[in-house]
């Protein structure tokens, strides 16, 4: 589904990846973990096209088509998904209204009729439920006075609506108490199917308890240094991330 | 690196076209001359000729204020063109009379002024420079009592009440321009709703700056009388022309006891190019004046045009329990800008007013909201409301906030909340990863923000001024 091969890019003049190379199938759940500053964050957001970084190298294939060379909408489009770390607030447009026109631009790429505001109410109902949601929040402006669990839920809902093929999850744990925690994972885990696959960037060993990965990458110096089971979650919450970085320094 | 914003393509203003209209014009500059000639075309009564002169005189003795934080260069008053008429224009029987030129600007513009192929529900009044070319719908009004007709008409047909309104809200010296209206005023709309009457529909006027060279100095008046209801809008646009246009007009507004008065509008002018050459400069004064108790004002108003804007549509609160309203949006983009907000002069007991005001800064232009709260010593329990947001897109342009509250009385109160924010790449990006494309993010975000304003609007223009913030802010970010 998705092949990321040598992959580099810099955000300004700072070279932030520096060559990671990847492979997701679907069906498949991965884990990106790391310490601060050792670019899983910026591997999400490049995949999602932010404009702030620029690929300097390498190429990213998302279901036989070049992902680099779309743009964020159509990426988006075609099924990729990033849960922000930091949501952005929209004052003023309803949670409704937002979801509605993502999930209409979807349909209309697609190729398909846009669903009218009655049509999508049921939709929403079903998803609504998957993290335990009234449909009052339908009537919020898009993360407007949110608290930081309700952004981070809120992602979750978008991408239920959404259904994307391949979602990244951005450290949607931080900022998280565990029963805020247990429902964003329990919405993770009830949207995985076999066609498609999840990217879980992380920093806790925390999240993996709730949504496990098939595959753990350890990411250190803008490079994957060790990749390995669930179990690698496991060591690294145990031993920390320095004897990691010191293979990443050897690597070097 | 380009940003997303930054690629979209800057869209033309589609109104600036010229129309080929022979105009009967007076010489340029200004003299009790020029006023006498003006008066006299427009076949005046006495009284209305001695107000204008008394005008004059005053404004010969004031000066241009230059406390509004807009930089223009010098206006030369000797050097407009203060009457133009299209030639053909004569008191009509019938719209079939209007030359078709005319008619086929305003089908241009969007204003079809056939009554036929009008939407129902609004009636028009078409100013064309200095001048009204056609008011719609004016019989099925007349069967209500309406009056809405040209203010000439309305000089001709209804002296005694434009004698006794008219100056009343705002007096012939009230400020520089407002003077310089009085003295030169060529036309205008005149509405007047009788006691207990609610309008049947929507009124509206269209201005429209035709001739080069030439002022707009339009005059509106609107009386509701005790009980009655009526909506207005106005709507306004101009030729592109490399030279700056005045355009001075006055509003008057009268709303008796329990009379609502609520006027829209969706302010178009010609802004100027991107190095900011052309354009016109909107001095406008509007007032209402809540007259008698349990009265309302509401003044809505989307202004994206003009390459400077000095406004101020304010309420006198002067009835007990009477409410005044103001909900704004002003956009600045390239180099226009624009110093507007409001007065609420709250004098009766227990009036309230709300001022809700939204300024949207782009490209290099400069956005002031400048607003007055006063409270005079007999306004027991009044209340005021204020909320004043900013929203800045790139980082060449500017919002600054001029609130001043003058409070004297201890039972009033006055709240006033304001904020700034900041159009970003990050919430564009948030948008886009959700599948939109960035127009329509920039729509979505913008229009959100300005969301408390257009709730406001009457749907149609809700729509319109919706459209219009779009085109406005097309490749704002720089």
């Amino acid at each position: 589904m998705l092949e990321i091969k040598d992959l580099t890019a810099t955000a300004g003049d700072k070279e932030i990846l520096r060559g990671i190379t990847l492979t997701v199938n679907a069906g498949e759940v991965h884990a990106i973990m790391g310490p601060n500053g050792s670019g899983k964050s910026t591997l999400a957001q490049v995949l999602a096209g932010h404009p702030s970084y620029e690929v300097t190298g390498g190429s990213v294939t998302y279901l036989g088509q070049d992902l680099l060379d779309m743009e964020p909408e159509e990426r988006a489009q075609a099924g990729v998904f990033l849960a922000f770390q930091y949501p952005v607030e929209i004052p003023g447009v309803t949670n409704a209204y937002f979801l509605r026109a993502a999930y209409n631009a979807k349909r209309k790429a697609q190729g398909l009729e846009e669903l009218d505001p009655m049509d999508f109410l049921d939709l929403l109902e079903d998803k609504l439920k998957l993290v335990e949601w009234g449909p009052e929040i339908m009537s919020r402006a898009v993360n407007a006075g949110f608290s930081g669990g309700e952004k981070k839920r809120n992602e979750i809902l978008q991408m239920a609506v959404l259904e994307p093929r391949l979602a990244i999850l951005d450290e949607t744990d931080s900022g998280l108490d565990i029963d805020a925690l247990k429902i964003v994972a329990n919405g993770v885990n009830s949207l995985r199917r076999p066609d498609n696959a999840t990217i879980v960037v992380t920093h806790y060993q925390r999240l993996l308890d709730h949504i496990v990965p098939d595959y753990v990458h350890v990411l250190a110096g803008g490079r994957i240094v060790k990749s390995g089971g669930k179990e690698l979650a496991l060591e690294l919450e145990a031993r920390g991330y320095e004897w990691i970085t010191d293979l990443a320094g050897a690597a070097a | 690196m380009t940003s997303p914003v930054e690629s979209l393509v800057q869209q033309e203003y589609k109104y600036g076209f010229v129309s080929d209209i022979e105009a009967d014009t007076v010489p340029r500059g200004l003299s009790e001359d020029v006023i006498r000639l003006i008066s006299a075309k427009k076949q005046e009564p006495p009284f209305l000729l001695e107000w204008r002169l008394k005008a004059y005189r005053r404004w010969l003795e004031m000066t241009e204020p230059h406390w509004p934080n807009v930089q223009y260069a010098p206006i030369d008053y000797q050097d407009i063109i203060y009457y133009s008429a299209p030639k053909s224009v004569k008191p009509l029987g019938s719209l079939d009379e209007v030359d078709p030129e005319l008619l086929a600007t305003y089908e241009k513009l969007g204003i079809s002024l056939s009554e036929q192929k009008r939407l129902s529900g609004v009636a028009v009044d078409a100013i064309f420079d200095s001048v009204s070319v056609a008011t719609t719908f004016k019989d099925k009004l007349k069967e209500h009592g309406v009056i809405f007709c040209s203010f000439s008409d309305a000089v001709r047909e209804h002296p005694e009440l434009v004698q006794k309104y008219l100056g009343s809200v705002v007096p012939a010296g009230d400020n520089f321009f407002a003077a310089l209206n009085a003295a030169v005023f060529t036309d205008g709309s005149f509405v007047y709703i009788p006691k207990g009457v609610t309008c049947p529909m929507e009124l509206s006027t269209y201005f429209r700056i035709n001739a080069a060279d030439t002022g707009q100095f339009e005059r509106t008046l609107i009386v509701a009388d005790e009980g009655a209801t009526v909506s207005y809008l106005e709507g306004c646009t101009a030729p592109k022309r490399d030279t700056n246009q005045l355009h001075a007009a006055v509003v008057e507004l009268v709303a008796l006891e329990g009379a609502t008065i609520k006027y829209s509008t969706v302010q178009n002018w010609y802004a100027g190019d991107a190095e900011g050459r052309g354009g016109i400069y909107n001095f406008v004064t509007k007032r209402g004046k809540c007259a008698g108790a349990r009265s309302r004002i509401t003044w809505t108003q989307v202004e994206t045009g003009s390459a400077i804007t000095w406004k101020y549509p304010s309420v006198i609160l002067q009835g007990d329990d009477s409410i005044g309203e103001f909900y704004s949006v002003a956009v600045v983009n390239n180099r226009q800008q624009a110093d507007t907000g409001t007065k609420m002069i709250h004098v009766g007991r227990n009036t309230r007013s709300t001022i809700i005001s939204k300024g949207i800064s782009a490209g290099r232009g400069q956005n002031s909201y400048r607003g007055q709260v006063k409270m005079l010593p007999r306004a027991v329990g009044a209340r005021n409301y204020t909320q004043c947001d900013s929203m800045l897109i790139g980082n060449a342009c500017g919002a600054h906030t001029f609130p001043y509250i003058d409070v004297q009385h201890p039972s009033a109160s006055v709240e006033h909340e304001a904020s700034t924010s900041k159009i970003g790449e990050d919430q564009i990006f948030y948008c886009k990863q959700r599948g939109l494309d960035t127009e329509d993010a920039i729509s979505m975000i913008v229009n959100g923000f300005c969301k408390d304003v257009f709730q406001n609007l009457p749907m149609e223009f809700a729509v319109e001024a919706q459209k219009l913030l779009g085109i406005s802010l097309e490749g704002s970010v720089g």
